[in-house]
């Protein structure tokens, strides 16, 4: 069983988004995408100061087997990408929600398009 | 849905994740690859192989037929037990498989086999037997287990009776001997010491649970593809295929030129194909950050473009590794194309890890 915590909204491509601050957004993947990834070896994020539109390719998570895309949620401006993730690409598959994130971003976009934690729930139990 | 060993209860009762390999449902891991994979390169691990196929031959011109059928020369098998690594070509020098062919008695010899090459393999095998009036005989009876590491053969011999275990632990390499039912074989795909052990399928899940109560760790189809790929191992459909020879695909060893009387199908073709020269295989250490994977584009100044045939991250590297088809004059410099950008890799000798230890400088 994957863990899908309440606080966040998600996307169906996996992500996940936490509010941090005002105009301030968390991203990264759900522990359902770790867990298919496998054992992660390689992570790519976006630049500091990179504009990004609501579902583009901005970051590249490698597993052992293979190279897996991350879409952007929401649409804003990359405030910081995860310098851990350089050295210790296993924190996304030791701690997805939280060592494990992947970038920031400013962003005045909103999260209700996104789905809740329920929401998120039934869309994985639908696709199994 | 798709074919299951008879171990396919016990790796879903330890947690595999399974996925279709050549339409067997098969094991990827059992929660980590990289902790199967350092299992097997410090201690030991087990493989489910049972999907491949155990082939028997028998009858008195089956050595004959085999230095036809063979682009090794099992003359070279001179003593019972005794094994060897080859392919099977094609007239055009196409690699239809390649396979461990073990040397049992002058009557009898055992090929196994790919999963995902096998209806066309048994077709080939039994169209070329029929002249030779040798029996082809696909042993689905038989479950094989691999036990692999440096703790392998010690753990794996704990399962024969008292008696036999001396006799098992002095297999020399690319050897194999009968006990009783089981052929246990000092042979692998990971660059580690260990057994291919071939049991009736009725010993296979009380053998495989002993071994796991004994501190074997099951690994899967994940793991051995990044063992094999330290080992500098090739994997048919990846590095070797019906459109590419043995000497484009870094199996120039195995192949039995002299004597220059034994016409072996596909001979003709490698003739020109060394006279003509080729691409080569080669191993490739990616300088930067990133992951190889098979089908990305090698560029070298000069040169027409390689190719990527397996790529992956090596876990004892800690670095990306791979095996590349590229032009026969290649530096030693090259540069790997991964989404669109150019990074730098070394083209190296393999094998990259051998028994627990880098081969090469990082």
């Amino acid at each position: 069983m994957s863990n899908i915590p309440t606080d966040l909204h998600y996307t169906k491509s996996h992500e996940w988004v936490r509010h941090i601050e005002a105009g301030g957004v968390e991203i990264g993947i759900t522990d359902h995408a770790q867990q298919a990834l496998g054992d992660l070896v390689f992570v790519e994020v976006p630049s500091q100061g990179r504009a990004l539109k609501a579902g583009e390719a901005c970051a590249v998570v490698e597993s052992v087997k293979a190279a897996s895309d991350v879409y952007s949620p929401l649409a804003g401006t990359v405030s910081a990408g995860n310098p851990l993730l350089t050295d210790k690409p296993e924190l996304l598959n030791e701690d997805p929600y939280g060592e494990g994130w992947l970038f920031r971003l400013e962003t005045s976009a909103d999260t209700a398009a996104l789905m809740n934690a329920a929401a998120y729930e039934s869309f994985l139990a639908e696709a199994k | 849905m798709g074919l299951k060993t008879p171990l396919y209860a016990s790796h879903v009762d330890q947690g595999a994740k399974i996925v279709d390999f050549g339409g067997w449902d098969m094991p990827l891991h059992y929660g980590s690859q990289i902790d199967e994979h350092h299992a097997v390169r410090r201690e030991a691990g087990m493989f489910d192989v049972s999907h491949m196929a155990v082939v028997d031959l028998t009858g008195g011109r089956s050595r004959e037929y085999l230095r036809l059928l063979l682009a090794n020369d099992v003359a070279r098998l001179n003593e019972p037990g005794k094994a060897l690594y080859t392919c099977m070509l094609n007239p055009d020098g196409g690699v239809i498989d390649d396979l461990i062919v073990y040397f049992v008695s002058d009557t009898w010899f055992r090929l196994v086999v790919n999963a995902g090459t096998r209806d066309k393999d048994l077709a080939w095998i039994r169209t070329h037997a029929a002249p030779f009036d040798v029996d082809v005989l696909e042993r689905t009876d038989l479950c094989v287990i691999a036990v692999q590491g440096p703790e392998a053969r010690v753990k794996a011999a704990g399962l024969l009776a008292p008696t036999q275990q001396p006799a098992a632990l002095e297999i020399k390499p690319f050897h194999a001997a009968p006990f009783g039912s089981w052929f246990v074989a000092r042979t692998g795909y990971t660059g580690e010491d260990g057994f291919e052990m071939m049991i009736p399928a009725c010993d296979a899940v009380d053998a495989w649970h002993r071994l796991d109560e004994s501190g074997v760790k099951p690994a899967g189809l994940g793991a051995r593809d990044t063992l094999r790929l330290e080992a500098g191992m090739n994997l048919y459909g990846n590095d070797m295929d019906e459109r590419h020879h043995p000497l484009e695909s870094g199996l120039a060893w195995t192949v039995a030129l002299e004597p220059s009387d034994r016409d072996f199908i596909g001979r003709d073709a490698l003739l020109a194909a060394r006279r003509d020269g080729c691409d080569r295989l080669v191993g490739l250490l990616l300088e930067e950050r990133g992951v190889l994977r098979s089908h990305q584009r090698v560029v070298s100044p000069g040169n027409a473009d390689g190719m990527v045939t397996s790529g992956t991250f090596s876990p004892t590297l800690n670095r990306s590794i791979g095996l590349a088809r590229v032009p026969q004059a290649t530096g030693a410099s090259v540069q790997v194309e991964i989404r669109g950008k150019l990074h730098a890799a070394r083209v190296v000798k393999t094998p990259f890890v051998r028994h627990g230890k880098a081969m090469i400088e990082i």
